[in-house]
């Protein structure tokens, strides 16, 4: 049985006196025990919201949301606040995009790790401390004891995206979030930390949720990846499959705009033309094919379904032909 | 931060010595003048002449004002001759000064404990009935005077309370004098009855003079606590699953409390000029009452006093709000 099943998840934001608008539309996927999962995606295609409505993050006012979350056999969706509030740090953790605004700029890092710890294993502050020592030595921050005493504007982007990966995985989850974890830090650090997240999930056995617009931090950390557009996910594979044969003109598109180190010389980059629409309508056609270079007539009328194709999922009326070079070429 | 408190309180050397010149220039600068105040219109030019030389108000200003600072340096403020006639300065000042200090202080804490878990709730509830009910009604405390208020709660609302519409004549509560503070008096000296008295006392003028701070700190609270809401170390806090009262306070509250703190010492200067008009009209025998008897009988030496010691606790008040900034931030603590 899947750790998590995502079931026709649906967010719709409601404002008085505006449209509603629909984030998320439908997304299904699943993770097994210890399996990294990638959802993939421009910004605005609903992989923020998706995470967030798993985690229970979502305002309670202003946020519908429908289907099905099921996490180790219990349906999140219906748990209460209070429910939701024994899971989350425990059972499923978080690590978010900007590591300095994420950490509370008042209090010391030692405390913003013991308070997981205390909440969720009842430890008293002493051992606690003890633990998050070890913790913060974990994730490879140097003299972890003087770290604990210090204060996130004391620590550089790196440390405190360690020591926030730290927080996440303080009570072993068996669920881990990462929305973008690399996205605020330098280069440099951003292959650091991404392997530190692969050795850490791999160690504890824990499973990840990697939400991310850079195809570069799927192609070195997931097993599987969904690809959002317009809160749905529009091509689902395992990594190597999606990465060989991209089928769907969007995830072709996505893999066409990174340059690549083994391309030859003087090919130009091919960037997917536009960009995402703010309300995107699914209910007339496909929500890519303003975008798509592929579009037929049928894609403006009739909204693609969701297909099984040899273990992968495929939402298109016009797939590409594996083997197809970028469909149209734009000088950069 | 040793340093840095040091520095300050030199500075308040500074200001206090700047003040007392100005102070001093600007008190004789007023119409009328000690000599009229006490001898009223009819007197004679020669009694004038003959108060005006036993007052030593026949010398030039800047002679004056060193005399003054050569016996102030002494501790030796002059003799009030319009407040309490004969009593030294400093004495009404040490008379008079720990009411006003219980009055402020009770306004204060009225004012904090309202004010800032209302503003926290207001801003909890955003849009909701209770949000807008309380700024509306925030709005209202600013800007309604308190003199207003002080008459509309003596003369409406101290029958309705049970409570006493005049504040109590100076010493006459039948108490041992321990600190000068009537309430706390009471309490050391195990005479209750005493205690209670003073409380009910320092009831109304509290609540009266609380009305200002409160509605600014509520405001200022509300809006520190929107801001932080919004934050992403909240969220990070909720996914940690901290239970609703950590996050408040650990997360929500502390962050939001800088602004808040600043507030608090702002509203010391609202405080004392608040004090003024609400101890005239409830009769309360401190400090303020007796700056508004000062300038109706041009009281040169308790004026002073009074004005230079109020401009000195505005100015320790901000020191104490600087220094609890860096309690409250780190980020002020390292720099």
């Amino acid at each position: 049985m899947a750790l998590l099943e995502v079931r026709d998840l649906t967010v719709v934001f409601e404002r008085k006196g505006e449209e509603p608008f629909t984030a998320v539309d439908g997304v299904n996927f699943d993770v097994e025990p210890g399996q990294t999962v990638g959802l993939v995606g421009e910004s605005g295609c609903g992989k923020s919201v998706t995470s967030l409505a798993i985690m229970g993050l979502l305002p309670k006012r202003g946020a519908r949301i429908t289907g099905s979350v099921v996490y180790d056999g219990t349906e999140l969706l219906k748990l209460s606040d209070r429910q939701m509030r024994d899971r989350r740090g425990r059972d499923l953790g978080m690590v978010f995009q900007d590591p300095l605004s994420s950490l509370n700029p008042v209090i010391p890092i030692g405390l913003q790790v013991t308070e997981v710890l205390e909440r969720h294993r009842g430890m008293p502050r002493k051992e606690a401390m003890v633990e998050a020592k070890d913790l913060l030595d974990k994730v490879g921050i140097p003299d972890p004891n003087r770290r604990l005493s210090e204060y996130p504007h004391q620590l550089s982007g790196g440390m405190r995206q360690r020591a926030l990966i730290a927080i996440a995985l303080a009570c072993r989850p068996k669920l881990l979030i990462a929305d973008e974890p690399t996205t605020a830090l330098d280069v440099t650090i951003q292959a650091q930390i991404l392997s530190l997240m692969k050795e850490l999930v791999q160690d504890l056995g824990t499973a990840l949720v990697m939400i991310t617009h850079d195809l570069g931090v799927v192609a070195g950390l997931c097993d599987e990846v969904n690809v959002l557009y317009g809160g749905k996910v529009v091509e689902k594979a395992m990594r190597h499959e999606l990465f060989a044969k991209p089928r769907h003109p969007y995830t072709h598109g996505l893999l066409a705009s990174i340059p690549r180190l083994d391309a030859p010389r003087g090919e130009k980059l091919t960037p997917i033309k536009g960009s995402v629409a703010d309300n995107i309508p699914w209910e007339q056609g496909c929500a890519f094919a303003p975008r798509c270079p592929n579009a037929l007539e049928v894609c403006t009328s009739v909204t693609p379904a969701e297909e099984d194709q040899l273990g992968r999922l495929l939402r298109c009326h016009n797939p590409v032909v594996p083997g197809t070079p970028a469909a149209e070429e734009v000088p950069v | 931060m040793l340093r840095y408190t040091i520095r300050r309180l030199i500075q308040l050397v500074g200001v206090v010595l700047v003040l007392s010149l100005l102070l001093f220039a600007w008190l004789r600068a007023l119409p009328g003048g000690p000599v009229s105040a006490l001898l009223g219109e009819r007197a004679t030019p020669e009694s004038r002449a003959a108060l005006t030389k036993q007052l030593g108000l026949d010398q030039p200003i800047i002679v004056q004002y060193f005399k003054f600072l050569g016996r102030a340096a002494s501790g030796d403020f002059g003799v009030s001759n319009g407040v309490q006639p004969g009593d030294s300065a400093m004495e009404i000042f040490l008379q008079r000064f720990p009411a006003t200090i219980e009055l402020s202080f009770s306004a204060l804490l009225i004012a904090i404990a309202l004010g800032i878990p209302l503003g926290y709730l207001a801003a909890k509830r955003r849009g909701s009935w209770f949000d807008n009910m309380s700024v509306i009604g925030s709005l209202i405390g600013v800007a309604i005077p308190v003199f207003f208020l002080a008459y509309v709660l003596k003369d409406n609302f101290s029958h309705l309370l049970g409570l006493p519409s005049i504040g109590r004549q100076n010493g006459d509560i039948g108490a041992t004098r321990v600190t000068g503070f009537f309430v706390l008096d009471g309490l050391l000296t195990r005479e209750f009855d005493a205690s209670w008295d003073a409380l009910k006392h320092l009831i109304l003028p509290a609540m009266a003079l609380a009305t200002i701070p409160f509605a600014v700190i509520f405001r200022i609270t509300r809006a520190a606590v929107l801001e932080v809401l919004d934050e992403d170390f909240v969220r990070t806090a909720e996914s940690k699953g901290l239970t609703a009262p950590v996050i408040r306070r650990r997360h929500v509250l502390r962050n939001a409390m800088l602004p808040v703190v600043t507030t608090i010492g702002l509203q010391t200067g609202a405080l004392l000029s608040g004090a003024v008009l609400t101890e005239k009209v409830f009769a309360f025998p401190g400090v303020g009452e007796a700056l508004a008897l000062g300038f109706e009988r041009r009281d040169y030496p308790v004026l002073l006093l009074l004005l230079i010691m109020a401009a000195i606790v505005y100015v320790l008040v901000n020191l104490l709000v600087d220094l609890s900034y860096a309690l409250i931030d780190p980020r002020i603590r390292t720099r």
